[in-house]
This record gives structure tokens, sequence and C-alpha cells, in this order.
């Protein structure tokens, strides 16, 4: 993501780029010494965004949704950088011809956990999204299986029955035999530049940040 | 915001009223094992309740409310009757709103017996009635046994009717569902295309725990339905008027017996509703102007699955409710008790008596 966005700061004619070799997490902005750039990993950005410890931040949308349950009052969003793109997903095995929906995953836990004594578990790394949108949909009797990372494998591997998964071109679904539900769509997400609603801008910051907006025309 | 001081010298006031009326005094831990939470609430109590862990005893909660283990606390110990009253604190997540409490203290009162339902209803409400009379609080009432006994006199499949049982208290998904019962929706061009190809022959791999032959099976089961003769609008009209019903206790029980006239399976609920009334009617309670919802509580997650009732603030109505309870004899079942046991109790939280009596 680093590259993608130091392209996209540099097609609006502001240069980022890292100080040292490609181990090192330091970095810098051309001609504005009043910006520091901080390097760090997007899925600690919200946190640093709603702590008020950075006053800009990139990160993808489904990052912030995941860990800032109050995000309006913590960032908000300043424009959405077009890449980056990925779907928040719910899928099943491809042979469950019988789900289709939602509404037939909930039959299904029903009937899962009338046979196994277990509730239907769902693997997935955005637990906060999965349980809104399935609380929403008025899914009941599944559980949460924390998966942080090559959840695809899980329903394989007898930890969980069904997954909810970040996907851009569903080409590792495929090929692990998964098919997303018609109505699963979570969350579509993109790389976004976001504000912090929560750190202090005294003078001199105020200045810097509308001087760095309106270079980028925003 | 009253102090934390004077919430507690509340709640010991309350906690007193509430022995001087014959309950014993109990404890309970903060930390409770959270499998016995997961298994009733399911995935959702994550949202409302903190959890933690320890490599020795695993997950655990901080106690969302104290029914589940003073429950516990009374099967373990295997008395006939008893009268239990508490305080303590409760936590419960608050993600979305900041001004809610996330720590609270409630007090309560749990009444367990073999005997007479509708004398400890009447007991618990009297008695909170009692209680909290001199704050000016509004109570409201409903009893979840009505439109439960209305669901199972459905002329309909025991798996219908199960259905809608399992999502009796999401009152949107139930709707949905009971729409769809009544042919009022129509099954989905991909269900339609399901039920009617033949799926002998699946070339997908089979993988995980939910078996290939599971899902030939639902299929049957998803022809079986589509054949079952549709719920009556006849009956989908009385449900309704169920539902709608929202009036004194005297006028709800007179459209509920105009209704069981469509409807006779309701009548031995709709009796045990008046016997309550009258006896609520005898303890002193005001029963011409008392509230009573058909569906009241029905949007929380609870327990409860009778007798349900809470006493409001008219003038602070932003603030939740001052008390609550009701009866939960399903979740004795489900928590391993007996049949007979028969289990009605209500919590007050002190901090929200203070705020009303300012």
């Amino acid at each position: 993501m680093m590259s993608q966005t130091f392209r996209w700061f540099m097609n609006r004619g502001i240069y980022m780029r890292r100080l040292g070799d490609e181990r090192t997490y330091s970095a810098h902005i051309d001609g504005i010494d009043e910006v520091s750039l901080v390097m760090l990993s997007a899925g600690e950005i919200p946190r640093e965004l709603a702590a008020g410890r950075l006053h800009f931040g990139v990160t993808g949308t489904d990052l912030v949704y995941e860990k800032l349950p109050c995000r309006e009052s913590h960032v908000e969003s300043v424009i959405e950088l077009g890449f980056g793109r990925a779907s928040l997903v719910l899928a099943v095995p491809d042979f469950w011809i019988d789900v289709d929906t939602l509404d037939d995953l909930d039959d299904v836990a029903a009937d899962f956990r009338a046979r196994s004594g277990m509730r239907l578990r769902i693997a997935t790394g955005y637990p906060l999204l999965v349980r809104e949108f399935l609380n929403k949909a008025g899914v009941a009797d599944y559980a949460l299986v924390d998966s942080q990372g090559a959840t695809e494998g899980t329903i394989k591997n007898e930890v969980a029955e069904a997954i909810a998964d970040i996907t851009s071109t569903g080409e590792t679904l495929r090929a692990n035999s998964l098919r997303i539900l018609s109505d699963g769509l979570i969350l579509d997400s993109q790389a976004t530049l976001w504000r912090s609603c929560v750190a202090h801008f005294d003078r001199g910051e105020t200045t810097v940040a509308s001087d760095f907006l309106s270079r980028l025309k925003i | 915001m009253p102090s934390r001081a004077d919430i507690f010298v509340e709640a010991n006031r309350l906690l007193q009223c509430f022995e001087t009326a014959g309950a014993e005094i109990v404890e309970t831990s903060i930390l409770q094992p959270a499998d016995v939470f997961l298994d009733l609430y399911g995935e959702d109590i994550r949202a409302r309740a903190y959890t933690t862990a320890d490599a020795l005893r695993g997950e655990q909660m901080l106690r969302p409310d104290f029914t589940v283990p003073i429950a516990l606390m009374h099967i373990k110990n295997a008395r006939r009757q008893s009268r239990y009253t508490y305080s303590g604190e409760v936590f419960r997540r608050q993600e979305h709103n900041a001004l809610r409490e996330n720590e609270y203290l409630q007090v309560g009162y749990e009444v367990f017996s073999v005997s007479d339902e509708v004398a400890s209803d009447a007991e618990v409400f009297a008695l909170f009635a009692q209680v909290l009379a001199p704050f000016d609080l509004k109570p409201k009432t409903g009893d979840m046994g009505i439109l439960t006994a209305a669901v199972r006199s459905l002329k309909t499949t025991e798996q219908r009717k199960s259905a809608l049982m399992r999502h009796i208290w999401r009152p949107k998904r139930f709707r949905e569902i009971l729409n769809r019962y009544a042919g009022r929706t129509p099954i989905s061009d991909y269900q339609a295309a399901l039920i009617t190809r033949d799926v002998a022959n699946l070339d997908f791999p089979e993988f995980g725990l939910r078996r290939r032959q599971e899902v030939y099976d639902r299929i049957e089961r998803l022809r079986q339905d589509n054949d079952t003769v549709p719920i009556s609008e006849i009956e989908m009209t009385v449900l309704e008027r169920l539902l709608e019903i929202k009036a004194t206790a005297p006028v709800a029980i007179e459209r509920l017996l105009d209704i069981a006239k469509d409807l006779p399976a309701l009548s031995s609920s709709i009796e045990r509703l008046r016997l309550r009334i009258d006896t609520f009617d005898a303890g002193g309670i005001d029963v011409e102007t008392l509230a009573f919802e058909a569906c009241y509580g029905r949007a929380k997650m609870e327990y409860y699955d009778g007798f349900i009732f809470e006493f409001m603030s008219e003038t602070y109505d932003d603030l939740p409710p001052v008390a609550t309870g009701g009866r939960y004899d399903a979740l004795m079942r489900r928590l391993g008790a007996g049949s007979e046991i028969s289990a009605v109790g209500g919590v007050i939280r002190p901090s929200l008596i203070l705020e009303v009596s300012q």
C-alpha cells in the first residue's frame, strides 16, 4: 500500500520518499518540513488517529470500521484514494448449494446446532463488523472464530464452517471452493485519507494542514 | 450524576428492603465463565459483555447480569424454594454510546419456587411497586407467554413453529419469516430452482464438518416446506391484532378475550394473565391504569418467557428503566433445572433512583 500511496500523492505534486533502504521505517515529504511522515502498519493507524497521536493517516476503510466502533467521533474521511479496493464478504463451501442467502445461513445454523450441539462457526479477522452485520440480518446460533490469516483454509481444517474475509478478486475464495453469499457483502473497502477529529491542531498545524490539503486540491 | 458513595448507600438501603421482605442476601463472583453466557445468548453477548481470559480457566466474562449466576446457584443449592437478594456491579460494553454507563450497580430480588406461579409474579411485582412507590415511576407490563402460545397454536408444521419461536426475540426477522410462511413473500428464484432440479450429481468437493448429506436433507426439507399450506390470512390477522395490543390491563384483557374467540388456544394464557391482574388488584395495585403491551420487551435480548415488567420515569424519559424484571422458567430449564422450578425476579439500578429523585 505504501508505494501506491506515494504514487497517489506524487500525482498531486507531493513527493514522499523513504529515508535509507527499504528496511527502514522513516520517511520524508520533500519541500514540506512542517509535516512529519510516520510509517506504521495499516492496522495500527486507526488507533493512532483515534488517540489523536496522528493528524492524518492513510489506511483501509475496513480497518477503520473494524477498530473504531465510534468512528464518527474519532475520524473523518478526507478523500478516498481509489486503490487497495477489497470487500469483506461472507462465504461458504461451493457444495452448500442450499445456501444462497443469509436467511439460508441462519436456517442452516439452527439445523447444524440441533445436529452437532455446536454453533455454526464463522472464521474471521473482523469480529466487530461481522457480528454487527449478522445481528442486523437476524442470523442467530453462530459463533465467531478468530482467524488472522489463511482464513480460507479454516473450513477444510474443520475449525470453522463458514468464513468472513477480505477479497479483491475472489481468486483465493474460488481456489478454495468457496462462494460468496448473494447478500454476503459486508463492506466495500479502499485506501482512504483520514483526518483525526481528536488530534489537537495548534495555529501553526492548522495552517500546515490547510496548505497540505489545498495542495491536494481538496 | 450521583456520587459513587451515594449510589452504594442507596443500594444498601434497597438490599435491606429486600432482606426485610424475606430474602436471603447472596453474593456472586464478578468473573463468570464465558461459556454459560455464550451458550445462552450466542455471539451477540460478546458485543455486550467484557471478555477476558487466562491460560488456566479460559475465557471469562465480567458479570453482565446477575440472573444467570443466581439461577445456577439456586440449582446447585438444590432447594425447593428460595428468595434471594443481592447487590453488586454489572458490566456492559457501550461502544456506540459514550453516555451510557458500562459499569453500574444492580440490586435484585429473585423468587424460586415450585408453587403457584401467579402468586410469585404478584409477590415480586407488588414488592417492586412498594419499594419504588416514593419515586413517581410508571410501571409497564407484558407477557411473553401469550405470544408464544399464539405461535404454538398456529395450524402449521412443527418446523415452521420452531423457526418462529427461535426468532421471537427478533421482531423484524420474526415478521419476515411469518410473511414467508403466510405466502405473502414468494420464495427466491434461486430456491425455486433448487427445489425443482435434480441435485444428486454434484461435482463440488465436499469438505468441512457440515456434510453433503446435510445439504441434501435440507433441500428435501425445503421441498416439503414449499408444499406446506400457507398460514391463513385469518390466523395472520389474529396475530397482528395480538401484537398491536397496547392498553391498560383491563382493556388489554378485553381485547385478548375477543381475539381468543378466533384463537381458543390462547384461553389458558389469557386466564393466567387475568388471574395475575386480579391478584395485583387484590394486593392493592392500581390495575385500572396499569400499562400492558402484548409484545413489550421483545426487542431486547432477554430470557423472560412469561410475565415481564419495568418501571420508568416519565419525567426523565431519556433514562433507561429504573427497574426491570420478569419470569424466566425456560432459562431455568436450559440451565439444567427440573421442570417444576418456577423463577421470577427483577433488578433496580440505585443510581437511576438517585437521578430521578433529584
